[in-house]
């Protein structure tokens, strides 16, 4: 096989890409600006408002309004009933969200973070995802799943994992990781009216950011199709795939890229099972390139499923070899540099390879 | 021991609940209704005081549940003769609470100017816990403790430059700035961490517990059994890994102590209500276990019951579950706005501050002069100081850093012995990684 995979964990800092708060402005003026937090709330005010059987609970947030804020109101305006304040009880509580969830009701379970998931795994994936298969269809479990995934800033190693591909190797389980504001709430809706259990990997940087929004996005209906990538800025030379806050600096590395006359198309993955293959083909059949981005740690990641699987059904098309950009094969560290060094930083030089 | 101290703050006597129905002896269980003072900023008000001291604890009746809530509540100024510490203990005591205060608001300070970063969680209020009970044990005694742990690190020993070089993230910290505020390790006094998952903590204590007895009886090594304390919150009682650990250390009877910081507040959940029966110390009964309530913002009240604990421990007897009803006067961390507390509550908790109430012991006891006590308290300014000053100039961590200590063995991956990085060596990915 051609290709040899290389990790790029860190590279000559030749600038830092960092999204700014809210600079990503830059689209149409004339749409409207809504933080990811908002987007998330009146998902989840609406959908909540929209069936009586969807109901919330996670700890912090109730009376907390959510440990960030993005259930904010929620409780006033839902009650205790469906607003509803765990104890530090994973296991417990997400078991019970499960049980609930067999037996018709739409529980959204909240994790304070995707690293407290982790207590409760054994019902994300054995109560949950098997049910369905297990059952031979008797048994639907409409749950959703949702916290921040990933690092955020300094929070230390048992904080700061990104749990999308341990999620995404599970069949039975939706993983969806949104990036924009349209994403969060489009993607949000989809997710609490789908009948399947559902992984929610928000992304805790992302929630103070804001994003142009259409009016499209800002009705009560409108939802995002579970499986389908988007195509954030079309390009000619090389694909670059990308979910959650990789998307952001995926975004700003092409257009220092097209200053250099290289045309990156961006993919913003949306859904990391199932993964939109058709989409990424289609756009590598066109570029001949492919580099994956992501967070979390290199090997058997999202971006190794990628790259095999494009590999697969694209070989031809390959004008290069696949590369992948993962955080660090460590677990992150606290020191504000080394925390710097384990996230990928720069990946110009891959595409331009 | 019981002859000691005198109970006070009797309320009345009710009936007996089953849980604790094969006692022997007089057992009371307060009604809240009755109690002085109350809860305030809760749904349902909570006894403070505690119950009258039963049975000696070399009186436990190996196999029934014998060991009921004891608890020791003195009234220092009405105790006749006998001095709880000598002034030494009283100075070290003193000593280490204040240092552990002076270290927290320095933190406050540091992590505003931006010094340090991600979540930092602060102890103010609740050292009379950690000075309380780690200051009786030996270096080889372990401690384990959550993400609240600059002062059960100190307390333990690790210097306090170690401490803050480690929250600034700089290379000499205790963990090399790897770990970070939530995950002080040492092993030099054996601090076990530093975990940020809540409950997380227990099982690993009880696995310390049972190395110290393993070593003691199967490997023969060492006369007394080292003790292990396991610090966690009142959040974490609800948790399904304490439950688990009770039961195992009980039926093994290993040497360790479960300590409760029952701050009543995890994050913005109230105690009240996450808790179906708010009183903790009962679970430990429940397990075959002595359960025990102690006031969490008197030290030498702490250090009465952690004596007798750890000497039970010592002596190969079995754990003990000790709740220590304290407050946290900040917020959950630095990030936390601590809106849902009612102000008069802090406001309570605050005029029982345990380091203003150790000073009154001392100086109305004539144990010490004021002037003493400020010749410590300026000691301890520049201990901080220093530990800032010696933060602020270590050097950050190397690159190099970033991939070392993944393993114990070194070779097994991030630098090679050539220096370089093993993974920029082209054959890195040939076969399997191979050394």
């Amino acid at each position: 096989m051609l290709g040899i995979i290389r990790q790029k964990a860190f590279g000559q800092s030749l600038q830092r890409i960092r999204p700014v708060a809210s600079s990503w402005g830059g689209y149409s003026s004339t749409s409207k600006q809504m933080m990811v937090r908002e987007a998330l709330n009146s998902a989840l005010d609406e959908e909540m408002s929209a069936d009586p059987k969807v109901l919330l609970m996670g700890e912090e947030v109730g009376e907390y309004q959510g440990a960030y804020k993005i259930s904010k109101g929620l409780l006033e305006k839902y009650g205790p009933e469906r607003v509803l304040d765990t104890p530090i009880t994973e296991a417990g509580f997400t078991g019970i969200g499960v049980g609930a969830a067999f037996y018709g009701l739409k529980p959204i379970v909240e994790f304070m973070t995707f690293n407290f998931s982790m207590q409760a795994i054994d019902h994300i994936i054995n109560s949950a995802a098997k049910t369905s298969y297990m059952s031979a269809g008797q048994i639907s479990v409409p749950i959703v799943f949702r916290g921040p995934n990933g690092a955020a800033a300094g929070v230390g190693a048992q904080h700061s994992q990104c749990y999308a591909s341990w999620y995404a190797s599970c069949p039975g389980l939706k993983v969806l990781a949104p990036y924009s504001s349209e994403d969060a709430r489009g993607l949000l809706k989809a997710a609490i009216r789908d009948p399947d259990p559902v992984v929610f990997l928000e992304n805790e940087l992302l929630y103070g950011e804001s994003f142009p929004v259409s009016a499209e996005v800002l009705d009560s209906s409108f939802c995002l199709p579970i499986g389908k990538a988007k195509i954030e800025r079309e390009g000619k030379d090389v694909t670059i795939t990308a979910f959650s806050k990789m998307v952001g600096y995926a975004l700003k590395a092409a257009e220092i890229l097209a200053k250099d006359g290289i045309s990156a198309e961006i993919i913003n993955l949306r859904s990391i099972r199932p993964l939109d293959r058709p989409a990424i083909n289609a756009s590598v059949r066109k570029t001949n390139r492919l580099v994956t981005v992501e967070e979390g740690f290199p090997q058997h990641g999202v971006g190794a499923e990628i790259c095999a699987s494009i590999i697969e059904d694209s070989f031809g098309y390959l004008d290069a070899p696949v590369e992948r950009i993962t955080g660090a094969d460590v677990p992150m560290p606290y020191a504000a540099n080394l925390e710097r060094m384990a996230l990928p930083q720069i990946f110009m030089n891959a595409a331009r390879r | 021991m019981a002859s000691a101290f005198s109970a006070t703050k009797f309320t009345q006597p009710l009936p007996l609940n089953t849980s604790t129905s094969r006692s022997h002896g007089k057992q009371s269980v307060f009604d809240p209704l009755k109690s002085s003072t109350s809860f305030l900023g809760s749904t349902r008000k909570l006894r403070f005081t505690s119950f009258p001291k039963l049975n000696q604890p070399n009186s436990h009746r190996p196999s029934l549940v014998v060991a009921v809530s004891e608890a020791v509540k003195e009234k220092k100024l009405k105790s006749t003769s006998n001095l709880l510490i000598t002034k030494e203990e009283g100075l070290e005591l003193y000593e280490d609470m204040v240092l552990g205060r002076a270290f927290e608001d320095m933190c406050a300070q540091m992590y505003y100017r931006g010094k340090m970063f991600g979540f930092v969680h602060l102890y103010n209020g609740q050292e009379a816990v950690s000075t309380g009970f780690i200051k009786l044990l030996k270096k080889e005694d372990y401690v384990v403790s959550t993400y609240r742990d600059h002062v059960h690190a100190l307390s333990k020993g690790v210097p306090a430059r170690a401490v803050m070089s480690e929250l600034f993230g700089k290379t000499t910290g205790c963990c090399r700035g790897q770990g970070g505020s939530m995950h002080m390790f040492s092993k030099e006094h054996n601090l076990l961490g530093g975990f940020a998952f809540i409950g997380e903590g227990i099982p690993v204590a009880t696995g310390a517990a049972f190395t110290s007895k393993y070593k003691r009886e199967v490997l023969k090594e060492g006369d007394s059994e080292d003790v292990t304390l396991a610090f966690f919150g009142d959040g974490t009682c609800n948790n399904g890994q304490f439950f688990e650990c009770l039961n195992l250390a009980a039926l093994w009877k290993l040497p360790i102590v479960f300590v409760v910081e029952n701050n009543l507040w995890a994050i913005g959940m109230s105690h009240l209500r996450a808790t179906s029966d708010p009183e903790i110390w009962k679970k430990g009964p429940a397990f075959g276990m002595p359960g025990v309530h102690v006031d969490g913002m008197d030290v030498l009240k702490v250090r009465e019951v952690a004596k007798a604990a750890i000497g039970r421990a010592r002596r190969g007897e079995g754990p003990t579950l000790v709740e220590c009803e304290t407050y946290r006067f900040r917020g959950h961390s630095l990030a936390d706005p601590d809106e849902l507390r009612d102000p008069a509550e802090k406001a309570h908790y605050a005029a029982r501050d345990p380091i203003i109430s150790l000073k009154k012991y001392i100086i109305e006891k004539s144990l010490a002069s004021e002037a003493e006590l400020k010749v410590i308290e300026k000691k301890i300014d520049e201990v901080v100081e220093d530990a800032v000053e010696f933060a602020n100039e270590s050097p950050l961590p190397p690159r190099s850093q970033l991939l070392e200590n993944v393993f114990a063995d070194p070779k097994g991956f991030g630098i090679g012995p050539d220096g370089r990085y093993r993974c920029e060596d082209p054959k890195f990915t040939e076969g399997t990684a191979h050394v």
